[in-house]
């Protein structure tokens, strides 16, 4: 069985993110890292791979699609236990869209297919912690060819069949589907293993192989910037919120002021 | 005027209220013209609803060969047609769903996609975007550049307007493809109804975090006395105490109400990230050094369980 597992590498969301003067997210003066929503997709492959008969049998490849710096996010994901990583890298690629990325992802998950076979299962996080559209998955999909079952909280494989709970607005949902399919996974579904000393090490002797675009057939003219279908057209950072007031709550107080608060904004 | 298409979110026909904001959206930008995908019975009430709220047309679509389906079929018969009425733009929901469905459609109409629009606006023939991005801490503007504009739009990014418009109901047959009837829905468990105001569409949330130590009585009761929704940080949520659905944050629901009260939750990024273009902002907690404090209008540093059951008696008082 093959899993290709997609791993975004992100800014940091704890850094002070921001836009370059193109409005393309900044990725290299901001601190990266593997998006965490795609750790825990990496932690739901490695457990379908530990649960299934002959995990040797299971190969677990991470693809990034990314600037160099990306290389850390297929790394992590080699550390945690993933067997092989692939890190699809290209100038052309810089400030692609949604349309771009999920058209680099299916080209490289095509090159897996026709280097190892099928890739029964394609999995990704819920969203990413940058773009956070949550729609890469479905694109892929669609681009692919392949059914989706996606913002699963549960993931329950048997054989070439996966079932998945997800909790929509509306009602919680049990989904079924026949590999192969795109799977993606919610921080619902468990924490996410730290790397082991022993996986750092063995992390360094895994297969990692970069790409350009020549080496999936995409045309440097069909991704990037200048031909997204969707453009940022400005930014504005949020204006910092003015300082509130802080009571302390001494012999029961702070009810009182509280309430008094809510009455002046007129809440009661 | 070009027809602008809305994908109807409904539940067993029952239109829900998005689907009545995407309309108001809609008349900026062209005629509202809303695609009800449903059961046959269903219909009618559908249109009735969304005719009220100003749809000119409304597409009907007969659901019995997909039902059950997930989003792919959907997908498919926007898709034809969108071929059919070259439309202006087609507004979904930011739903999990509706965010599926749009992003396979982008794809098979090679057209570009704006998720999570907090506004949508028509400048010249031009469709400007709103979204608020990186936890809430920056605000785009963005535009699509080739095809029909795909647009999810939050809920709350417009208020519904009860104007009726001409609800010319048309039956639409679209062809599903084999390849689409694949991912199934297995079950379903409709949501319970809480009572209280739905989170997204909330006026006034009140939340809880770990600092409630799992008694959200103090939270329910503050949020009774005020007329709110509950809402729980994730914390709260990986300790069993609420479910999932009422989670506020980046992997759980974004809020932007009128009024936010944050009760034992110490304010981290993720946690920004669903409530931090909130109007008024008020959190109570016992450590006055809690990165809550940096967004508040009003804060009390104190215990939560001796602030809001007292808070909440004196609010019942003075309502009388
Ligand atoms: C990928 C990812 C996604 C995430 N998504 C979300 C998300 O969607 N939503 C979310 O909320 N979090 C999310 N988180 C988790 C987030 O980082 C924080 O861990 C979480 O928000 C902390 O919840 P908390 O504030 O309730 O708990 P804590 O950080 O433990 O804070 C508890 C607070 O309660 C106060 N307190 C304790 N006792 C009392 C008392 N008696 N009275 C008053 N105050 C008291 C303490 O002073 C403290 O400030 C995510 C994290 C990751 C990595
Ligand atoms: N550049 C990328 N490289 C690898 N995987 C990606 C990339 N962009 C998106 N993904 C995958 O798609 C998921 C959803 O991304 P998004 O639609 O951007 O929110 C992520 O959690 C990843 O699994």
């Amino acid at each position: 069985m093959n899993i290709v597992v997609c791993v975004k590498h992100v800014p940091d969301a704890t850094a002070d993110r921001r836009f370059e003067s193109d409005n393309t997210v900044d990725r290299v003066g901001v601190d990266g890292l593997l998006s965490e929503l795609d750790e825990y997709a990496v932690e739901q492959a490695l457990q379908i791979k530990e649960k299934s008969e002959n995990p040797a049998d299971v190969t677990i490849t991470a693809l990034c699609v990314g600037p160099e710096k990306a290389l850390d996010a297929v790394r992590k994901a080699l550390q945690m236990g993933a067997d092989e990583g692939i890190h699809v890298s290209d100038e052309a690629i810089a400030g692609s869209d949604y349309a771009a990325t999920s058209l680099v992802l299916a080209k490289a998950v095509e090159k897996i297919v026709a280097d190892k076979g099928q890739a029964d299962l394609v999995m990704c996080g819920m969203a990413s912690t940058d773009a956070s559209g949550s729609v890469v998955p479905a694109m892929l999909a669609e681009r692919l060819n392949l059914p989706q079952v996606t913002f699963a909280s549960v993931v329950e494989t048997q054989g070439d069949q996966v079932r998945i709970k997800r909790d929509g607005d509306t009602a919680t949902e049990v989904i079924g589907g026949t590999m192969p399919l795109v799977l993606s996974v919610t921080d619902q579904t468990g924490e996410a293993r730290y790397p082991s000393f022993k996986g750092i090490m063995a992390a360094k002797k895994k297969p990692l192989q970069t790409w350009s675009l020549s080496d999936i057939g995409v045309d440097a003219g069909e991704v990037g910037l200048s031909v997204a279908w969707s453009e940022v057209v400005d930014t504005t950072a949020r204006p910092p919120r003015t300082a509130g007031e802080i009571v302390k709550d001494e012999d029961g107080s702070g009810a009182g002021a509280l309430t008094d608060f809510l009455a002046s904004k007129k809440f009661i | 005027m070009s027809e602008v298409l809305v994908l109807i979110d409904h539940v067993d026909g029952a239109v829900r209220k998005p689907t009545y904001e995407l309309l108001a959206i809609a008349k900026r930008l062209g005629e509202p013209s809303a695609v009800f995908i449903g059961g046959a019975d269903q219909a009618a009430g559908a249109v009735e609803a969304v005719t009220k709220y100003g749809a000119a047309k409304v597409y009907t679509v007969e659901d019995t060969e997909i039902k059950g389906y997930l989003v792919a079929p959907k997908a498919e018969v926007l898709q034809q047609l969108a071929e059919k009425v070259s439309p202006a733009a087609i507004l979904i929901t930011s739903s999990a769903e509706g965010k599926e469905i749009a992003g396979r459609l982008a794809i098979k109409l090679g057209s570009g996609i704006i998720t999570d629009a907090v506004d949508v606006q028509a400048d010249g023939d031009t469709v400007v975007t709103t979204q608020s991005v990186f936890a809430g801490n920056f605000t785009v503007q963005a535009k699509v550049t080739r095809g029909t504009p795909i647009i999810t739009v939050k809920p709350n990014a417009a208020a519904p307007e009860e104007e009726a418009g001409a609800g010319a109901a048309e039956e639409f047959a679209a062809t599903i493809s084999d390849a689409a009837k694949t991912a199934q829905i297995v079950a379903s468990q409709p949501r319970k109804a809480t009572g209280r105001p739905e989170l997204t569409e909330a006026a006034i949330v009140v939340s809880g975090g770990r600092g409630t130590g799992g008694n959200f009585e103090p939270i329910e009761g503050l949020a009774d006395a005020l007329g709110a929704a509950v809402g729980a940080s994730r914390a709260a949520v990986d300790s069993g105490w609420m479910p999932h659905t009422f989670q506020v944050g980046q992997t759980g629901k974004t809020v932007s109400p009128q009024l936010y009260v944050a009760n034992g939750i110490s304010g981290a990024i993720q946690h920004r990230a669903g409530m931090q273009t909130s109007k008024t902002i008020i959190a109570v907690n016992k450590d006055d050094e809690a990165p809550i404090f940096e967004l508040v209008d009003f804060g009390v540093v104190g215990d939560l369980h001796a602030v809001l059951p007292a808070a909440t008696e004196a609010i019942n008082q003075r309502k009388g």
